[in-house]
């Protein structure tokens, strides 16, 4: 069992509110991504569910038991840091085995346990090196296994893949994504990264300066923001956020469209506008596209489109994937 | 430096150096050489370098006057018992200072720091009447005590310099793991930071047995450690400089093995922690 | 990274210490205020009675007071000087690539570990004797006469003892700061032209800056209280009776404890006025 209820939770550091009152429920089993910009209070949320910060207010509860004032070991939950966190003179053994060692877990039973983390992810070879001898993927992995093996109610990342370099931090994410299709036990997982939290989700809390934007699986938020802010931040790249004249026509403060909803063409369209820049990434290019009406308009189109910089293009927008936005960035349905 | 030396230069440098570090050194050389003199040749004229007769005569002699071990072991005892005493108490305090700041973390370190000012003459009869009163005036215990509190403002900073070099996640990783604070310290902070505690350790201990100002005025014969031994040789009967050699390099003989075995960490130790 | 749990358990793992430090400053300090009011001679008569404030008065107007304050200042300030001077050169030299790096090191350092009674007995004997000194032999040697090195020279005697034994902590503190100098900085000013002189002033000696605080601080503490090396060679004599020297007189060889108190308190009113001055410096440079 793993589920975790916020209740309007406030956070306060000295005078400055970093959480305002919040409410978040998080079912058992549920892989949940904190997401939103640097500074926004991802951390301080997942370390007050950690109970390595008191609350100001408000309760925490896990499995429908009051945890408010829980001390951190009690609560059953694991966490994995930033930076690692690995206790730098002990052995990636004795790594894994000091929740065990912390609990008073018969031997045998902690060997059992130990073996079993270390062949799920791959650290039978370095099972007697420090830390500091391992890279930053292998240690990655230690700090997951010291988690797992306490078999907790709930797994807390904090930024985990933030350290690995890129090609690394892919495969670290399936990992834990299969990890969790294995365990089946909450996650929850904070990240700026708005890719990570697409592609790993069950559920995204997108976060803003400690409010809650929206909650939502990948798709409702990709398909239905709620507001400018989650439309901004969530997709590559961006949805063109348009406002002004064009928007007005629309009934609306600002319509947004994704690069990916609209349609290039040399010859005819909605939309003319002057090729700026254009990214042949292979798969996909990219054209960033200046119109004098809507400013720059990114635009998504297949590898071999053949465009270049300064040609004049046309745009048509995919009407029903059209967002429109009211004066206070309410979406408008 | 990234830019290869010329071997002149190098060589330049080397010369100025060992002078440097010679001239510094000689006075402890100078004494060990005389040690081993016979007294008629510690005063020659002119003054013997390497040539004479080598004895170790005066050893014997320093031994059969004054019982050496007896003031060697009071050193030890003194010394390592405030050391020990002193760092048991530090660590938590310093854990607390670096984990757990508050706005007024360093108006304390500052303030603990600054009763290392008080003059300890200022206090001298109070505290010779505290020790009358509670029976251990010339005894092990009181000193160990005294001196304890003496080095522990620096033990305590210097603590807390290293433990702040140890990140706070790692202390927090331990306590979801379900670590006590005990625990936490025991089998998490303490180990990662034995370099800085051992240096601490080494550091107090040479002041705690250097320390000449409450060992020379708070015993008489029974707790009298080293620096007591040595002012025994202060009184002119004793001038003879052979043997005053032989006792001064019985009285700094340890220190000096110690410092030669745990260089690393005595000069880590010795910058007190506040210089990186 | 801070709970209510964790924030008392600080409070309680903070409280030995600070209890203990507390007491070790008040219990004795009071008494030593107490007896500073009192006509106060063990050894004839003991207790004799409140007297306000006629020590406090007795000990500033006698002739020895200010010669006292005079020295203790002389001994720290001229101790300062010199160690930090030195200490600086000598920290740019041993940063040089030489050969026997380490041990050179340990020559230097070793006058740390001798103890200050030691100290002050071989170089009054062996060194400053004006008999059989080595120093009177380099003297005759050379043709001169023999210095009395602690009646003509005392202060400065003291001095130089005292130094010889801080130049190791204050080369060291600063030889690491040296080594902490990004080379690159150095190289660059080079580069742009800057002489020696100038590179020393503008980028090595701002550099060293909080590393000669720290030397000043910890010095200071240490200086302010030098005994043995007074009690060993010149026993207050020949100019060289610093404030701790005086009131050690006082309380010990005159037996009169209240004016010995009175002069504690003064000695303490001093260290704080040098120690509020410290802690203003070294509080700004603490924080980085
Ligand atoms: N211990 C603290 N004391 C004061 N302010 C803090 C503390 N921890 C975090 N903050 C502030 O709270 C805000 C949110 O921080 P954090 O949760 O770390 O953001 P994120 O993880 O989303 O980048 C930031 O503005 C940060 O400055
Ligand atoms: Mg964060």
């Amino acid at each position: 069992m793993g589920s975790i209820t916020l209740s309007k939770v406030t956070k306060s550091f000295g005078e400055a509110q970093v959480i305002p009152p919040l409410d978040l429920e998080i079912n058992d089993g549920e892989f949940v991504v904190f997401v939103g910009p640097s500074g926004c209070g991802k951390s301080t949320l997942l370390r007050l569910i950690a109970g390595l910060e008191d609350v100001s207010s408000g309760e925490i509860s896990i499995d429908g038991v009051d945890a408010t004032s829980l001390a951190p070991a009690k609560r059953k939950l694991a966490m994995v840091f930033q930076s690692y966190a690995l206790y730098p003179h002990m052995s990636v053994k004795k790594n894994i085995a000091f929740p065990l060692k912390m609990a008073g877990m018969d031997p045998a039973e902690q060997e059992k346990r130990i073996a079993n983390a270390a062949k799920v992810l791959n650290l039978t070879d370095y099972i007697d090196r420090r830390p500091g001898q391992l890279s930053g993927g292998q240690r990655q992995r230690v700090a997951i296994g010291r988690a797992i093996v306490r078999e907790p109610e709930a797994f807390l990342f904090d930024e985990p893949l933030s350290n690995l370099d890129a090609a690394l931090r892919v495969n670290m994410r399936a990992e834990i994504s299969e990890l969790h299709q294995q365990l089946a036990t909450t996650m929850i997982y904070v990240t700026h990264d708005q890719v990570e939290a697409m592609t790993m989700a069950d559920k995204i809390v997108v976060l803003r300066a400690g409010h809650i934007e929206q909650v939502g699986s990948p798709l409702e938020l990709y398909e239905r923001p709620r507001n400018l802010f989650v439309a901004g931040f969530i997709g590559s790249p961006k949805m063109n956020l348009i406002s002004g004249a064009e928007a007005a026509k629309h009934d609306a403060a600002t319509i947004g469209i994704r690069p990916e909803h609209i349609t290039l063409s040399k010859e005819s369209g909605t939309w003319a506008g002057k090729v700026g820049l254009a990214e042949h990434l292979g798969s996909d290019t990219f054209s960033r596209i200046h119109s004098d009406e809507l400013g720059e308009i990114t635009v998504r189109t297949i590898g071999d489109f053949a465009i270049k910089h300064g040609d004049t293009v046309y745009m048509t927008p995919d009407m029903s994937k059209l967002h429109r936005f009211d004066a206070d960035g309410l979406a408008i349905r | 430096m990234a830019r290869a030396v010329t071997n002149q230069r190098k060589t330049i440098n080397t010369i100025l150096a060992w002078a440097v570090g010679l001239l510094i050194f000689f006075p402890i050389l100078w004494t060990i050489l005389t040690s081993f003199k016979t007294e008629a040749q510690a005063i020659s004229d002119p003054p013997v370098f390497l040539f004479f007769d080598w004895t170790l005569e005066n050893y014997a002699v320093v031994q059969e006057r004054s019982n050496y071990m007896r003031f060697l072991w009071n050193s030890v005892l003194i010394a390592g018992g405030s050391t020990l005493l002193g760092v048991i108490i530090a660590v938590p305090a310093a854990w607390s200072m670096a984990f757990v700041p508050s706005k007024r973390t360093k108006d304390i370190l500052l303030w603990m720091l600054s009763t290392k000012m008080l003059p300890a003459v200022g206090v001298l009869y109070p505290i010779y009447l505290i020790f009358i009163k509670f029976g251990i005036l010339d005894s092990r215990i009181g000193l160990i005590i005294v001196l304890m509190l003496i080095n522990l403002p620096i033990i305590i900073w210097m603590l807390y310099t290293y433990f702040k070099e140890i990140p706070g996640e790692i202390l927090e990783a331990a306590r979801m793991d379900g670590a006590t604070l005990k625990e936490e310290i025991l089998y998490v902070l303490t180990p990662m930071a034995i370099p800085g505690i051992a240096s601490t350790i080494l550091l107090n201990f040479i002041l705690a047995w250097n320390e000449a100002f409450w060992t020379l005025n708070l015993t008489a014969a029974k707790a009298a450690p080293l620096t007591a031994f040595i002012a025994s040789y202060s009184s002119p009967e004793g001038l003879f400089y052979a043997k005053l050699s032989a006792a001064s390099t019985m009285a700094i003989a340890p220190i000096l093995i110690l410092g030669w075995f745990s260089q690393k960490q005595l000069v880590r130790g010795l910058t007190f922690g506040a210089v990186k | 990274m801070a709970t209510q749990h964790s924030r008392s358990a600080a409070r309680l793992m903070m409280a030995p210490a600070v209890i203990l430090l507390l007491g070790w400053m008040l219990v004795p300090l009071s008494m030593t205020v107490l007896f500073s009011f009192k006509k106060y001679l063990p050894m004839r008569g003991g207790d004799l009675g409140w007297v306000g404030f006629d020590n406090y008065v007795r000990f500033v107007s006698s002739s020895a007071f200010w010669p006292s304050v005079q020295a203790t200042l002389l001994i720290v300030g001229g101790v300062l000087l010199i160690t930090v001077v030195l200490g600086v050169v000598l920290a740019l030299l041993l940063d040089q690539p030489m050969w026997g790096q380490g041990i050179v090191r340990i020559l230097v350092i070793a006058p740390f570990f001798v103890m200050p009674t030691v100290s002050a007995l071989v170089w009054k004997n062996m060194f400053m004797d004006p008999v059989n000194g080595l120093l009177a032999h380099v003297w005759k040697f050379f043709g001169a006469a023999p210095v009395e090195w602690l009646s003509q020279a005392s202060m400065q005697s003291i001095i130089l003892i005292v130094s010889w034994q801080w130049l190791p902590f204050a080369t060291l503190i600063l030889l690491t700061a040296v080594q902490s100098l990004d080379s690159e900085q150095l190289e660059a000013a080079e580069m742009d032209g800057a002489p020696v002189f100038k590179r020393f002033w503008y980028i090595i000696l701002p550099h060293l800056a909080r590393a000669i605080t720290v030397v000043v601080l910890i010095q200071t503490i240490f200086l302010l209280s030098i005994f043995a090396e007074i009690f060993v060679t010149t026993q207050g004599s020949f100019g060289t009776k610093t404030l701790t020297y005086l009131i050690f007189q006082r309380v010990l060889e005159s037996q009169n404890v209240g004016l010995g108190s009175a002069g504690g308190v003064y000695a303490i009113i001093l260290a704080n006025i040098v120690a509020i001055f410290l802690m203003r410096i070294v509080g700004k440079n603490l924080d980085a």
